[in-house]
């Protein structure tokens, strides 16, 4: 299938999220594609809060199926989040696990005032009662395929559908 | 020889020993580890990997710093942890070691974590429970202590960050100690060119060169541009026999003092498993000094054994 072209969508994602931001909104990607979306993202909307990073790992509701193989890295939030305005950032949503997990562990850093969503692509199945605020285009995957942002060598973006998951 | 702690798929069920464990596999604890770090500095100090996962620390044998640092670790994974003080309990009143696993195993652990005087205690049990149980040996004997290992070599890291081309220094009761043996094995398997082993030939094991080390007699000599000196504890308890002289005698050949310390490089970091017996094997002025990072060690020790208990328990 033909993917929308990923810098685009981003562009996209950044006029519509202006609007929605102050010097005081913190923005948190999730790794690894969210983290790299959420850094754009703080770049071209110029936020004064630095960005911050979740991985998680430690907060995944299929634990005891999946284990813990692959490479985790250290989650950092610079910021209060306590009664801060925070927009968690992915690259794609698909069943709102993920945006459940990392829900989930930013209020172990505190009570934040208000948590919106922000994805590059929608790609629809939710398992869970989730929605995003700010998206940069809707379209449906087939089931089992894998939709994700990759960054080439001069890191611009790319959405890329593959078969299984990769091992890493 | 299949190795008793993985799995069929090559998969860590049990860390019994780091003897034996690829490379990557102790990178990927320590990296692991090192996401845990920043857990402990959150307003909420938990993660939520092992709710629900009961974790039996058995101690057949004293500890205070082990025991405590596992049973934090296993609370900041929001796992239940049941502390046994078998010393005074069951094995006192006549009951079998696999006996008392199988009691427990009635009350459903998911986890052991064992200490024991004897070594291969923790591979008995290991080799005992069902498949879905995972054992930690927390000290064996004179056999291993991998947690302790691990932590170590965490901490090398931390300070040096790179194993390439460092000269790690383990001095005194080599004889008696599961810590060196678990470092050896540890150090050599991230490719640490340079691991030395100093002490009196009557604390040295016969044969401790086929380790991969090499071996000095004179403190100065073995200390001299090292980036690491990791202290042993002059261990009591497990001398029969006459040894030693006598600790005095030991502090004045052995016992790490500014002086001594004076040949390492100038940025050495000194480390010692504990407890520390100030005066023995180490001065005062040492242990509290700019050189050592005894305490971070502890510290780490936590977050070390959060991500060998996580990944045990994923697999």
């Amino acid at each position: 299938m033909n993917l929308p072209d990923a810098e685009g969508l981003c562009q996209e994602l950044v006029r519509k999220l202006r609007p929605g931001v102050t010097a005081s909104t913190g923005i948190v990607g999730i790794r690894t594609g969210g983290a790299w979306l959420a850094e754009r993202l703080h770049q071209e909307l110029a936020l004064a809060t630095p960005m911050g990073a979740l991985d998680i790992s430690f907060y995944r509701d299929d634990f005891d199926k999946a284990g813990l193989r692959h490479q985790v890295k250290p989650s950092q939030i610079p910021f209060d989040v306590n009664d801060r305005h925070i927009i968690v950032v992915d690259d794609v949503l698909y069943t709102g696990r993920t945006v459940r997990a990392a829900m989930n562990e930013l209020f172990d850093y505190g009570r934040p005032g208000k948590i919106e969503l922000a994805a590059l692509v929608d790609r629809g199945e939710r398992q869970l009662p989730i929605a995003a605020q700010y998206v940069g285009a809707t379209f449906s995957v087939p089931a089992g395929k894998l939709l994700r942002l990759v960054r080439d060598e001069r890191g611009k973006f790319i959405l890329r559908l593959s078969d299984a998951k990769p091992a890493a | 020889m299949r190795n008793p702690q993985l799995n069929g798929d090559g998969t860590l069920q049990h860390l019994l020993t780091i003897e034996g464990l690829p490379r990557e596999m102790l990178v990927h604890i320590l990296d692991t580890a090192a996401s845990f770090i920043g857990v402990t500095e959150r307003e909420v100090k938990k993660v939520p990997l092992l709710r629900g996962k009961s974790i039996f620390n058995l101690f057949f044998e004293p500890s205070t710093r082990t025991r405590t640092t596992f049973e934090i670790a296993a609370k900041r994974l929001s796992a239940d942890v049941i502390n046994l003080n078998i010393a005074v309990s069951s094995s006192s009143k006549g009951e079998t070691l696999l006996d008392t696993v199988d009691n427990l195993s009635a009350m459903y652990a998911d986890m052991f974590v064992v200490r024991h005087s004897s070594s291969g205690a923790a591979h008995l049990i290991a080799s005992h429970v069902a498949p879905h149980v995972h054992v930690i040996n927390a000290g064996d004997g004179r056999h291993a202590h991998p947690t302790q290992g691990l932590l170590d070599i965490y901490t090398i890291r931390h300070y040096k960050k790179d194993f390439a081309g460092l000269s790690v220094a383990i001095v005194g009761d080599v004889l008696h100690s599961r810590v060196a043996r678990s470092l050896i094995h540890a150090l050599t398997t991230l490719g640490v060119p340079d691991v030395r082993v100093i002490g009196p030939r009557t604390l040295l094991p016969a044969g401790v060169e086929q380790l991969g080390v090499s071996v000095h007699h004179d403190m100065r000599e073995g200390l001299a541009g090292c980036d690491v000196v990791m202290m042993l504890r002059l261990q009591n308890e497990r001398m029969k026999g006459p040894l030693l002289p006598s600790a005095q005698e030991f502090f004045k050949s052995y016992g790490l003092t500014p002086e001594k310390l004076a040949v390492a490089k100038p940025d050495a970091i000194v480390m010692h498993p504990g407890p520390m017996n100030r005066g023995v094997e180490i001065d005062s002025s040492v242990a509290d000094g700019p050189h050592s990072v005894i305490l971070p060690q502890v510290t780490f020790g936590i977050a070390v054994r959060m991500a060998v208990m996580s990944i045990l328990a994923g697999n």
